[in-house]
């Protein structure tokens, strides 16, 4: 329980001496979202136990919707690109509703809510070991289908798209996680308040990714990298304003 | 605190003054304005089509000012409106995609289509499901108006993608009636001026409908917390 505030407060006496001239908030606003970031990898590296069920699940996604969508190579080219979303987004969601029911149980969240920083920098310490998470299961998964489906989905403009569809169900993903995580039956109903409110961010990766994989012109997921561009703004502010209210207590 | 009875007998004069409207509404849709020229008599309802939608609109803006509202003063009475422009919002997206349905199957030969259109409403009706969902999965009040208030305004994104949707992509099936689309970017409204009056009449009434249903189920929602007060009130006194 007390790992989480001294990683904090070690990561800013580490840094003091540098910044003690000059102790302007954004910086330490900064410091603070890394360190919970940090403590958050680093106990995964310690533990492994997120990262190794978020990697079986996502093996075993991947087969149960080739065996069950009986799939020849035609329909595999046409279906790829929503069995690497949904895949995603279900992975994504066992580690959004772990990572803050493990701190929620545990009691550390009130001890990192007593720290002496900004909600919103808790929120985006948090957000952003999400992040990374879904980034790990996103390049496995690329790589997995890449030799299961003999489909290459290595390009840089796919990984753009990945990066874009991440940062923004992960935002919205952390928010809600925050919420139902007070709820009695959580792990229900987690999905049923982000599914909603992700799909429109969906449907705009899939269709992207689609038109990006049978390379069509650029005209064709341009505008859904745009839409996704502007979902991520629209819910980063969201989230910034928002996640203050969750966490009031 | 008792309901003032001069708040009540508006109430009721305004719930009569709205079925008077509404009746008329209908006789205009359904036997004053002429069928239309290509789709005929089904055309018809895409009166009530709108009018709803316009409805489910004010609503679930309501929501948003009311999630607002309650987050800056933490007043109960907004969570209330919160709530019960939600509930009134779903069912008159339901209408709405009811009366689409019957106007899609003569016109379109299918009930429902993965439209742009059609799929970005199905997902607002979830959204504001959900948001029933979670305040029934929470128990301590002051907690579960909080989140309401938060989801309340991260659902109306929702909506948001609903109006924009047909107007962004080239690919939708759904008619834009009114406004710019990819089709036709300056945007046109030309009806004769019977449909127009139809229309116009339609939205003020569906606008109208919305306000005295919400009032009644804010009504509903304080009589509700006053009995279980009551309640208490005498299981206390035991």
């Amino acid at each position: 329980m007390s790992a989480e505030p001294t990683a904090t407060s070690e990561k800013t006496q580490a840094a003091a001496p540098a910044r003690a001239a000059r102790q302007r908030p954004v910086t330490r606003y900064w410091q603070a979202v890394g360190a919970i970031a940090w403590k958050d990898l680093r106990a995964e590296i310690r533990s492994r136990e997120l990262i190794n069920s978020m990697v079986l699940f996502t093996l075993m996604t991947v087969m149960v919707f080739s065996l069950a969508l009986e799939l020849d190579s035609d329909a595999r080219q046409n279906v790829v690109a929503g069995v690497l979303w949904v895949t995603v987004v279900f992975a994504g969601m066992l580690g959004f509703s772990r990572s803050l029911a493990a701190e929620h149980d545990r009691g550390s969240l009130d001890a990192l809510l007593l720290a002496p920083i900004d909600r919103s920098a808790l929120f985006f310490g948090k957000m952003i070991g999400n992040l990374l998470f879904v980034l790990v299961i996103s390049f496995v998964l690329m790589l997995l289908l890449t030799v299961m489906f003999n489909i290459s989905l290595i390009e840089p403009l796919l990984v753009v798209m990945l990066l874009l569809g991440s940062v923004g169900f992960t935002t919205i993903g952390t928010l809600i996680a925050s919420m139902s995580v007070h709820a009695r039956a959580r792990e229900t109903l987690l999905p049923i308040l982000l599914l909603p409110v992700s799909l429109p961010l969906l449907i705009s990766a899939v269709r992207g990714s689609a038109a990006i994989l049978n390379e069509m012109p650029s005209e064709d997921w341009l505008p859904w990298i745009q839409l996704l561009a502007v979902a991520d703004v629209i819910f980063l502010a969201a989230a910034y304003s928002l996640f203050g209210f969750i966490v009031e207590e | 605190m008792a309901y003032p009875s001069q708040r009540t007998r508006l109430l009721q004069g305004l719930t009569v003054a709205t079925v008077v409207l509404f009746a008329i509404a209908l006789y205009l849709a359904l036997f004053w304005v002429g069928p239309e020229r290509t789709q005929g008599e089904v055309q018809r309802v895409f009166y009530v089509h709108l009018g709803s939608f316009l409805g489910a609109f004010l609503s679930f803006t309501a929501t948003v000012v009311a999630g607002i509202a309650y987050l800056r003063t933490r007043h109960p009475k907004w969570d209330t409106l919160g709530l019960a422009s939600v509930e009134i919002g779903l069912g008159l997206s339901a209408i709405t995609v009811i009366t689409g349905m019957t106007w899609a199957k003569p016109i379109w030969n299918t009930w429902w289509t993965w439209d742009p259109r059609l799929t970005s409403v199905a997902i607002m009706w979830l959204a504001y499901a959900a948001y029933l969902m979670l305040r029934s999965g929470i128990e301590d009040p002051e907690r579960q108006r909080r989140f309401a208030a938060v989801y309340g305004i991260i659902a109306f994104a929702s909506v948001l993608f609903t109006i924009i949707i047909v107007r962004v992509r080239p690919d939708t099936i759904h008619p834009v009636v009114a406004g710019p689309t990819q089709a036709d970017p300056t945007g046109s409204f030309d009806v004769t001026d019977r449909i127009r009056d139809t229309l116009f009449f339609n939205l003020f009434t569906f606008a109208v409908i919305t306000a005295v249903l919400i009032w009644h189920r804010i009504r509903l929602e304080n009589l509700v917390q006053r009995v279980s007060r009551r309640k208490m009130e005498l299981l206390a006194e035991l």
